[in-house]
């Protein structure tokens, strides 16, 4: 090790081909542990696909008590798969315009001794645990939402959103309790993004006699436009994916229901709600078919946070 | 359109830091009036008094007063947003919008103004304004592409496009050239000289020629001394300043003795 360090007198002795610049041993121990802990995150990725793939397989030709009353696999997933994407387009539908006016109060509206506190405060959001944002929004929210929901079903029936029986543990509340849980990711990369804009264009925009909206309508909003839509794809996967509050929010059993409705008591279910209800008293087919519907979250996440990524990535270059 | 401006007893302060104290100058209408100084003498910041832009930076704010043909900038319920649509800016660094087309970057300011341009009326904006920055007969085949797809010389004049689109009664710029190469320069300065017909210019540049080319009337500004703030050491005609200053310190700064 030590000739490696420090090539030392015998440097001169090598042939001219084969002299190498010294190596220094913090600089190769850096890399070698960095490149392991790479693999081992790429190897975890691999086993858990692999794991899901052998174990899920096996329920593709599952059917009747297996697929919890649905006639094949597929329609079980579909019904799941339905579910789990309405309920995260509502939260990101909610969650969208409080993240961008968040972000924005804190990265350009607040002045600086407001605005850090404030910060703080969302990301703290980020450390509540799941289990308490479900306890809070069986306990607090559901009753709370329930006088509006009889309201909206009351005059807005002919919406299909808004038919059916009134429940307070309905999708829409699930939905609110997702939005509120993937506000503090979205809000965090808007406000990164948001407080990168170049200040030579909010300038530009300013000088031209623009209001403080008109700024960020001019010079902010177009440059942050891909990062935008990377933070908000990145909070869907973060919606996707949530279990424990859904599952404790949600009245739905079993697949659920085929339903528009967001406000009733027969509500389509998710599929991370319904392996964490359903998977303790499940055994032999029934956990095939429960692992191979994690299969499909695994993919759906994955293809979400990648697009995330994707553009992410994108709109960097473009600067 | 273009106006003169008087500027009594400016105190400049970032905070509780004094950065420019008891600047008093008369710029002319219709006339190039430079700053030069070395860095850091607050000459930028004296700039962008004159049209409300220093507050973009928090804790900035002046004591006296910047008079625009009779008008107080600093007055009780006067909107700085109104102000910079009187007064337009050009920047050190040119900033078109990355993501508009040269023809929306020219049009951008009048947007601003809420009304609805008819697209005649927007290409005679846009031709007038491209024309008038010398910028026209390059780019006249390429409107609809971005603004980023031009030379830091063009994207500088497209700037200075911009800002007379929306017809402003003073023209300031803060080192319009300084990030340009000389034949950009020399662009620009030709430019600056047929705008004066029309408009009061101020100008901020490190290039003592550039002032002696450009401007009526020069000020020079400098530090009373280290850690105190920047002051107006003398105001007077270009040709004088450069010839027989008034001030020892304007001559040996000129000469190259010290900054």
């Amino acid at each position: 090790m030590s000739t490696m360090v420090d090539p030392g007198p015998e440097a001169p002795e090598a042939p001219p081909v084969e002299a190498k610049p010294p190596t220094r041993l913090g600089d190769l121990l850096f890399s070698k542990v960095s490149l392991v802990s790479g693999l081992i995150v790429i190897l975890f990725l691999a086993g858990v696909g692999t794991f899901l793939l052998i174990q899920g397989l096996p329920a593709l030709d599952a059917s009747g008590e297996a697929t919890y009353g649905e006639p094949d696999i597929w329609k079980f997933v579909g019904m799941l798969l339905y579910g789990t994407i309405y309920a995260s387009l509502i939260a990101i539908v909610i969650v969208t315009p409080l993240a961008v006016g968040l972000a924005l109060v804190i990265s350009h509206y607040a002045p600086k001794a407001l605005a850090k506190p404030v910060g703080y405060l969302v990301d703290l959001l980020a450390a509540v645990p799941s289990v308490v944002f479900g306890l809070w929004g069986l306990e607090v929210l559901a009753p709370k939402l329930l006088p509006a929901y009889k309201w909206l079903n009351e005059h807005f029936s002919w919406i299909p959103l808004f038919d059916g029986s009134v429940n307070s543990r309905s999708l829409l509340t699930a939905s609110i309790v997702l939005a509120l849980m993937a506000l503090p990711i979205v809000t965090a990369l808007l406000r990164e993004i948001f407080a990168q804009t170049p200040r030579a264009h909010e300038e530009a925009a300013l000088a031209l006699g623009a209001t403080r909206w008109e700024m960020i309508r001019l010079a902010v909003f177009p440059y942050a436009r891909s990062g935008m839509v990377a933070a908000i794809l990145l909070g869907l996967g973060r919606a996707l994916g949530e279990t424990m509050a859904v599952a404790m929010v949600l009245s739905a059993t079993g697949t659920g229901y085929l339903t528009l409705s967001i406000i009733s008591a027969e509500n389509p279910n998710t599929i991370a709600a319904f392996i964490a209800n359903n998977y303790a008293n499940a055994s032999g087919d029934k956990i095939n078919t429960m692992i191979f519907a994690g299969l499909a979250l695994f993919l759906l996440t994955f293809v979400v946070n990648f697009a995330g990524r994707w553009i992410a990535t994108r709109g960097q270059n473009k600067g | 359109m273009a106006k003169s401006i008087d500027v009594k007893d400016l105190d400049i302060y970032y905070g509780d830091f004094l950065a420019v104290q008891g600047v008093n100058v008369h710029i002319k209408a219709r006339s190039v009036t430079a700053f030069i100084g070395p860095s850091g003498c607050g000459k930028s910041t004296v700039l962008r008094s004159l049209n409300r832009m220093h507050e973009v930076i928090p804790g900035a704010r002046v004591e006296g007063k910047v008079v625009v043909d009779g008008q107080s900038l600093y007055g009780a319920g006067v909107d700085p947003v109104a102000v910079r649509r009187q007064i337009g800016m050009v920047f050190q660094r040119p900033n078109p919008f990355p993501t508009m087309s040269i023809y929306e970057n020219v049009l951008a300011g009048n947007r601003l103004n809420a009304r609805k341009l008819k697209k005649p009326e927007a290409d005679t904006i846009v031709e007038k304004s491209l024309r008038g920055a010398n910028l026209w007969n390059e780019v006249k085949d390429r409107l609809a592409k971005p603004g980023m797809g031009l030379s830091g010389g063009q994207q500088q004049r497209l700037c200075i496009a911009r800002a007379i689109a929306v017809e402003p009664e003073v023209l300031l710029m803060d080192e319009p050239c300084s990030a340009l190469d000389p034949i950009s320069t020399a662009a620009v300065e030709d430019l600056i000289h047929e705008l004066k017909s029309d408009y009061t210019i101020v100008i901020v540049t490190h290039n003592m020629q550039q002032a002696a080319r450009v401007s009526d009337d020069t000020g020079f500004f400098n530090l009373k001394a280290v850690g105190e703030p920047g002051h107006l050491v003398e105001f007077n005609p270009t040709t004088k300043v450069f010839s027989n200053p008034d001030e020892s310190a304007t001559e040996a700064y000129i000469s190259g003795r010290f900054g």
